[in-house]
């Protein structure tokens, strides 16, 4: 059901995209009205969230060192992996957001007789990641041409690349497959890695189903229906320009591709795919491990808890402390008492 | 509670049906429940350690019996007490929106690799607070409450957070995985503060808060006691090397403040390293004194809640502030040293009575230490190394094959990584390094954390355990390893059982409970260090073994 309730929705949006782009009356609104609803969602949305995150403070310095810190002059300090300064966090975080530096440590551990313990390479789920993640702003780059007129420059260059291999006419981008096959390859991880599968909920599969649709009828569109880029580009350039038209002629599955795209923008920024802007702000990766020789501040920090006292301490424990030559701040009561007690043990 | 005889553990931790052996549920994680029975859960605090502390709901209740006699209304108090934390932590918050569920943490945490329980793969462990947090602030709750996996707060959810938040040692491996730095210690410290909010907690961690907070130490020991214990150490210095080391107590006007976990104090093999402390600073010379007072490094707080860590660690500067001191220097403890390296100064600084710390022999200033005051025993003493202050013999060491255990900890809240291996460097022979994947950053914990090292869940600790053990095993069998040297406290306590259940002796010697015996670093550098006017020919180490003596050398 975690699987096929997402895979079912996803149908439903494609089965609703054709529905609205068949007739022209409503090809204004799956392809022009709510995309320009779903974009300001996006923005909105994705603003308000980390707004939301900013306004919890963060109240102490928790980074994750993963190498040595920086301490006496002959210890070689790690600096990227436990930096010390504002500039080997930005090295740091540069990392872990266009290398994936910590899913990169990724092994895998295997239990075996004896008992015996091993921590194998683990490097699919990082090799899938980071190109789904690097096709995907690829593709979203090239669909720029369809926003700007004249277009942005360079974008000549990286179609020009993206279709290296000059397969097909129009050129198959290579950015396209990657996309697909890294999409397919994770929706698949959920289902085959048992440890994967067991912890993925419906909220995993659908934006995967989600993706994949709008990857699939994105390449349908170019190669198979071979739709009106004019027209598509006439329809999209009046969205940005408030100039909103619907030429006639657009292909329906121009339409099906809209709605899921739509469909992803506003679902963005109330998901997990958060995770886009989230991890620019993850506490343990940017911030400097410099807690002993800076300090840092929390906004809550509550003045009123003390410790016990000494004083109470001492009140506590004072006899056993003279005894026991320990020093103290007060003397204990003159001795005069001492005698009767003593008379009362005899 | 009666602990398999380890051949049967060994069998059946690779061998049974779980989802680390490859065995995977047919429930759900969702409709899974694990029953508390004797064996799988720390004692409950007693009530007069709940009031102690002023937390609310002290009762007598156990976790196997179905009534936890929760208090009225525990459903909006847990739930008021999220809303609040997830204003005052955005750790919190970020770390309930952006997991993916990749996955990546699954197989990194101990407790999982140790007992296969899906919801110790760090990623359900966090889904047990995230399904609720989901269910009050998701948008879209209302009608996509099964495919986000939303759960509303009932009995159930709040047991299982109690069991899989005490099965945690907030070790932050899988943090150091983590595509995006999520760190479950955050979640699991949260869902300890929100169980104490209803009065569920262990009394393993709230009694020696307790002691901690009236005494000073966690043992409850009372000054005189604490000074009885520490002249016991210094007869047996005296005894070994023929010098008196007697320190000083709640001494006015010393230079340096020295704290360490009080278990070094009264407990083996600690008491070992004491005394290494003791003849390292007689070596030297150094002015410092004990305080009774601030007679505890450890901090039983950080397992509880924010305020009581802070309470706890207050002491260390009200003490030396009071005697007047320059700086303060730390002994070996590996949560200690979470809570000053990462939380102290911003809890009870600034430390401005104090003065930079600056070592009164080489005149190293220990810039990273410039606004806490407070410096780690391993940077002191390989700063003091490097400066050929310290008339070392290895070869007093040359019965001790050590490999190194980094605490998670130093290692991973703090980067406290390669001093200690520099001082292994200077006073052992040799030692040798285990797999790459179970050490530095990567280091697997003790498995007995974070007030876990409680005698009930033995086989628990056990079984987390066994990544580490596993580990000491392999460099045992390859290179001879015979010692598992470490900087921590709880270490000490924890891994000398561990080392003796999976690793038991094979030797001739009757007295011999394991093959790799457990040793403080600065056992190592105070038996290694050469005194004057030490007794000729000294023929025993600080535990009176034998020392092997070369004699062609001789």
């Amino acid at each position: 059901m975690k699987v096929l309730r997402p895979i079912i929705a996803v149908l439903l949006l494609i089965v609703v995209g054709g529905l609205l782009g068949m007739s022209h009356g409503t090809q204004m609104l799956a392809g022009v009205i709510l995309p320009s609803i779903a974009f300001l969602v996006f923005i909105v949305g994705f603003i308000r969230k980390v707004l939301d995150w900013s306004k919890s403070p963060v109240p102490f310095k928790i980074p994750t060192t993963c190498g040595q810190a920086k301490s006496l002059d002959f210890i070689k300090a790690d600096r990227f992996d436990c930096p010390d300064s504002k500039s080997d966090v930005i090295v740091r975080m540069f990392l872990e957001v266009f290398l994936f530096r910590s899913l990169f440590r990724n092994t895998k551990a295997e239990m075996h007789d004896g008992p015996k313990i091993t921590y194998g390479p683990n490097l699919w789920l990082w090799l899938f990641g980071i190109l789904f993640h690097y096709s995907f702003l690829t593709i979203v780059i090239r669909h720029m041409r369809l926003f700007t007129e004249p277009v942005l420059p360079g974008l000549g260059f990286l179609e020009y690349i993206d279709g290296f291999v000059q397969i097909g006419a129009p050129v198959l981008y290579q950015s396209d497959l990657i996309f697909l096959g890294c999409v397919t390859a994770l929706f698949i991880r959920r289902l085959i890695a048992p440890q994967v599968k067991y912890i993925s909920l419906g909220s995993d599969y659908f934006p995967l189903a989600l993706i994949f649709a709008i990857g699939t009828t994105g390449m349908m569109m170019r190669h198979l229906f071979r739709v009106d880029v004019t027209a598509i580009k006439q329809l999209t350039l009046g969205i940005v320009t408030l100039d909103w038209t619907v030429p006639a002629n657009i292909h329906p599955i121009f339409f099906i591709h809209v709605v899921l795209v739509s469909t992803l923008m506003m679902y963005f920024p109330f998901s997990k795919l958060m995770h886009m802007g989230g991890i620019f702000f993850s506490p343990t990766r940017n911030m400097t491990n410099d807690t002993r020789a800076v300090r840092h501040i929390n906004p809550w920090n509550d003045p009123n808890i003390k410790p016990h006292s000494y004083a109470g301490y001492e009140d506590e424990f004072r006899e056993f402390m003279v005894d026991a030559d320990i020093p103290v701040d007060k003397p204990l009561p003159p001795k005069a008492e001492e005698p009767a007690e003593e008379a009362k043990e005899d | 509670m009666a602990i398999p005889k380890v051949e049967e553990l060994r069998v059946s931790v690779a061998s049974e049906p779980n989802m680390f052996t490859g065995a995977v549920p047919k429930a759900d994680w969702q409709d899974t429940f694990t029953e508390f029975k004797e064996g799988n859960f720390a004692y409950p605090a007693k009530p007069e350690m709940v009031e102690y502390h002023g937390f609310p709901n002290s009762r007598i209740w156990s976790p196997d019996e179905d009534d936890w006699k929760l208090p009225d209304g525990w459903e909006k108090i847990i739930l008021d007490g999220l809303k609040e934390r997830l204003g005052k932590f955005r750790s919190l918050k970020l770390y309930m929106d952006i997991c993916v569920r990749c996955g990546a943490c699954a197989d990194k945490c101990h407790f999982f690799l140790g007992t296969g329980d899906p919801k110790n793969m760090p990623v359900l462990r966090a889904e047990l607070l995230r399904s609720v947090y989901r269910n009050e602030y998701s948008v879209g709750r209302k009608v996509l409450s099964k495919m986000l996996g939303n759960r509303p707060m009932t009995v159930k959810v709040l047991k299982e957070w109690f069991m899989y938040s005490y099965q945690c040692t907030e070790c932050r491996r899988c943090s150091v995985f983590c595509p995006y730095g999520i760190d479950t210690a955050e979640i699991t410290m949260m869902m300890r503060e929100l169980l104490h909010l209803v009065g569920v907690g262990i009394n393993w961690i709230l009694e020696p808060a307790a002691n901690s907070n009236r005494t000073g130490n966690h043992m409850g020991l009372q000054p005189h006691t604490f000074k009885q214990n520490i002249e016991f150490l210094v007869d047996d210095v005296k005894d070994i090397t023929g010098i008196d080391v007697t320190p000083t107590f709640n001494r006015k006007g010393a230079e340096v403040l020295f704290i360490t976990p009080s278990a070094d104090v009264f407990a083996e093999p600690g008491i070992f390293t004491f005394m290494g402390y003791l003849l390292l600073f007689k070596h030297i010379g150094l002015d410092y004194t004990l305080s009774t007072y601030a007679s505890e490094g450890g901090n039983f707080g950080l397992f509880t809640n924010n305020e009581l860590m802070k309470k706890l660690n207050g002491k260390m500067y009200a003490e030396a502030e009071r005697l007047g001191v320059k700086w303060i220097l730390g002994g070996e403890c590996g949560h200690m040293w979470r809570v000053l390296h990462q939380y102290m100064d911003t809890m009870n600084g600034p430390a401005d009575f104090l003065e930079v710390p600056k070592s009164p022999i080489t005149g190293t200033v220990f810039k990273n230490a410039a606004s806490t005051k407070m410096v780690h025993i391993s940077e002191f003493t390989a700063d003091l190394i490097k400066h050929n202050k310290l008339k070392l013999d290895p070869k007093r060491n040359a019965h001790r094959v050590p490999t190194f255990h980094d605490s998670c900890n130093p290692a991973r809240a703090m980067g406290l990584l390669d001093e200690p291996r520099y001082i292994l460097d200077a006073v052992v022979p040799k030692w040798h390094e285990m797999n790459e994947n179970c050490i530095r950053e990567k280091t697997f914990c003790c498995g007995s954390g974070t007030g876990l090292n409680t005698g009930e869940i033995m086989e628990l600790r056990m079984r987390s355990g066994l990544p580490r053990a596993n580990a000491v095993q392999d460099v045992h069998e390859k290179y001879g390893v015979n010692c598992l040297a470490n900087v921590c406290a709880i270490d000490r306590a924890t891994l000398q059982p561990l080392m003796e259940y999976w690793i038991p002796p094979t030797g001739d010697d009757p007295m011999a409970t394991t093959d790799v015996n457990v040793i403080g670093l600065s056992e190592l550098v105070g038996n290694a260090l050469v005194m004057d006017g030490e007794i000729e020919n000294r023929d025993q180490g600080l535990r009176f073994e034998e020392l092997v003596t070369d004699d062609t050398e001789g």
